[in-house]
């Protein structure tokens, strides 16, 4: 439905994206997700045909934004990050605006009473926008993006701004969206895309380092195990025995306390589980193993490590320069193994606390 | 281009623009003609529509101020870039608008006109000679007319340029209000004497170069009732070039 291929958009001497590509299929949520100044509202300002790129190629339903803007254009429903509304308007003019705007031709009133009853803005219809709360806005402009049933739905950060519990509401109503829209979020929050996103394409300082199913990176998050092990014993000799045991990358005492147990947190190696060797170890020593707790590991973790490794690669540098041309060397690269990723950001922490260690004797 | 047209037409009358700009400008054109034509006892209606262009200094400004500028600080203009709408559909959509405002207030000023016609019917009634012409002469006030609305389109083009190059509404009016005066206060050089009577810029090709800027040496021949083809296309090309321009500014910062 929606198809970048080696985007390049360079801002003056600064480079914003950076050789970028991604599919997104029909009837798909796609996450973007990145830092602050990543690239995610250029993208999606290039898609919808507000920017356009220095080189490259994005394509709506097989149209070309640049070539064919009117038509692609007419797919498109978009929500910027600021919404566009005129302040001085009621919600029912501005709608209608943007409905002869974008020359639909549906049922008027029908479609516009459909489009408030999905966005629940229905007891506002009348009232002049500026004097709406934010929530409201931000949900006027949900509207105004779903206007003449565009195929492709292209929200910037629709949750900002929003209460907990309208967060939770236009989650639930993006998702909805998911059944008859291909959908395309930007965000930085994680939890927004792994509870509403079929994929998850991570941006970093204009470069995709990660484009993936969201069950997958869940998948990721699994193979790295943490624990929370509350241990009796001499806090300092279990910390030594944990770090010389096999299998885990790192450990540390936590300061918490119960009884005559502490509490340590370790981290296993990538792909073993040291549960069973763990308990065997400590009861030879006859250490009571009072609790063992697994820390699921989040997005953020994987977001922060694969965005840390992208930058280590000194790609970061690179990266900025910008692109008159298209580098056409290929960028296998960019999109790694998340595992493997995750595996070497615990080595180096291992490593880093071992040199704090040397440092403190 | 039909919704924006509408939308900008809606909000010169939900603000208070278009109330402003009408109510001067027909106050304006009305004491105007007062002072022109009855006061000092004549029919001629040249100083009458020469005057009424420096109104337009600070009246066309107000016009054209927001047009562009008040998109891009609000940010609406992302609505309008990424609608299925092409940029000169909403430039020109944007220029009909304030056209549309300026040419119904100049329509609406004829009303002054009209007391000339019945005091110039009730002359000719007690005249007892008919063969000299007595009253406004029709065929110069709608002369007169004409430049003057193609030569406030042309105004209309150079402010909506000037607006979509800020976000400052007050420094689009500004800078508007100082290329306006430029253009109609140019030939005021060409006008100035020094003691002996001698224009007072001696080179020809200088007070040739200001007369052809200036919108008003253009303008000077409708007042003395010719109908001047050249001036027409002067200020139609001038609208054109203006409108041409903020297209370009936008599809120029499409790609910058």
């Amino acid at each position: 439905m929606i198809k970048i291929e080696h985007l390049v958009k360079n801002y003056g001497s600064n480079c914003a994206l950076d050789d970028i590509s991604f599919e997104v299929g029909e009837g798909e949520i796609v996450g973007l997700l990145g830092p602050n100044g990543a690239g995610k509202s250029t993208a999606m300002n290039i898609l919808t045909g507000y920017l356009s790129s220095t080189s490259g190629k994005a394509s709506i339903a097989g149209i070309d934004i640049l070539s064919d803007p009117i038509r692609a254009k007419k797919l498109i429903g978009y929500l910027p990050e600021q919404p566009p509304l005129y302040l001085d308007m009621t919600v029912e003019e501005y709608l209608n605006f943007c409905y002869e705007l974008k020359g639909c031709k549906l049922n008027r009133e029908e479609h516009l009473r459909r489009i408030c009853e999905t966005v629940q803005i229905g007891d506002v219809y009348k009232r002049v926008i500026r004097n709406l709360s934010k929530g409201y806005r931000q949900r006027v402009g949900i509207a105004q993006a779903l206007v003449g049933d565009p195929k492709v739905v292209i929200f910037d950060e629709p949750t900002v701004g929003l209460d907990p519990k309208q967060i939770i509401e236009i989650r639930n109503l993006i998702r909805g969206l998911g059944k008859e829209h291909t959908v395309i979020l930007s965000t930085h929050i994680l939890q927004e895309v792994q509870a509403v996103c079929d994929r998850i394409v991570i941006i970093n300082k204009g470069r995709i380092v990660a484009n993936e199913k969201t069950e997958n990176l869940a998948g990721a998050v699994e193979q790295v195990r943490r624990f929370r092990a509350k241990i009796c014993g001499p806090q300092k000799e279990v910390l030594t025995c944990l770090r010389s045991m096999q299998g885990i990358a790192y450990a540390e005492a936590l300061a918490e306390r119960d009884g005559d147990a502490f509490t340590y947190f370790v981290e296993s190696e990538y792909g073993t589980d040291i549960r069973k060797k763990l308990f065997v170890m400590l009861a030879e020593r006859g250490w009571a193993l009072i609790g063992l707790e697994s820390l699921g590991m989040n997005l953020e973790d994987i977001f922060i490590s694969v965005v840390d490794k992208s930058e280590e690669k000194g790609t970061a540098a690179a990266a900025r320069k910008p692109r008159r041309t298209r580098n056409t060397k290929s960028r296998d690269s960019a999109e790694q193994d998340l595992g493997a990723a995750l595996y070497e950001d615990a080595k180096r922490r291992r490593e880093e606390a071992a040199q704090n260690e040397t440092e403190d004797d | 281009m039909l919704a924006i047209y509408r939308k900008e037409m809606r909000s010169y009358f939900i603000n208070p623009i278009g109330y402003v700009y009408l109510g001067v400008f027909l106050v304006f054109s009305a004491l105007l003609c007062c002072y022109t034509t009855l006061v000092r006892g004549s029919y001629s209606t040249g100083s009458y529509f020469t005057y009424l262009i420096f109104s337009f200094m600070i009246l066309i400004p107000i016009l054209t101020m927001r047009l562009f500028a008040e998109e891009r600080k609000l940010k609406t203009e992302q609505l309008l870039l990424t609608a299925p709408v092409s940029i000169p559909g909403m430039v020109l959509g944007k220029y009909l608008a304030a056209l549309t405002i300026y040419v119904g207030g100049i329509l609406l000023s004829c009303v002054n006109l009209i007391p000339l016609y019945i005091i110039g019917a009730a002359e000719r009634g007690g005249s007892s000679y008919s063969m000299t012409h007595i009253g406004p002469i029709t065929g110069e006030i709608a002369g007169s007319l004409i430049a003057v609305i193609l030569l406030g389109a042309a105004l209309i083009a150079i402010g909506t340029f000037i607006s979509a190059l800020t976000e400052n509404q007050l420094s689009a009016a500004i800078i508007t209000i100082g290329v306006i005066a430029a253009m109609v206060l140019l030939n005021v050089f060409n006008l100035l004497k020094d003691s002996d009577g001698q224009p007072l810029i001696r080179v020809y090709a200088i007070r040739s170069i200001i007369s052809w800027v200036s919108v008003m040496s253009r303008f000077s021949n409708f007042t003395n009732g010719i109908f001047d083809y050249a001036a027409l296309l002067y200020y139609l090309s001038l609208s054109f070039v203006f409108l041409f321009l903020t297209v370009r500014v936008y599809e120029k910062r499409r790609w910058g």
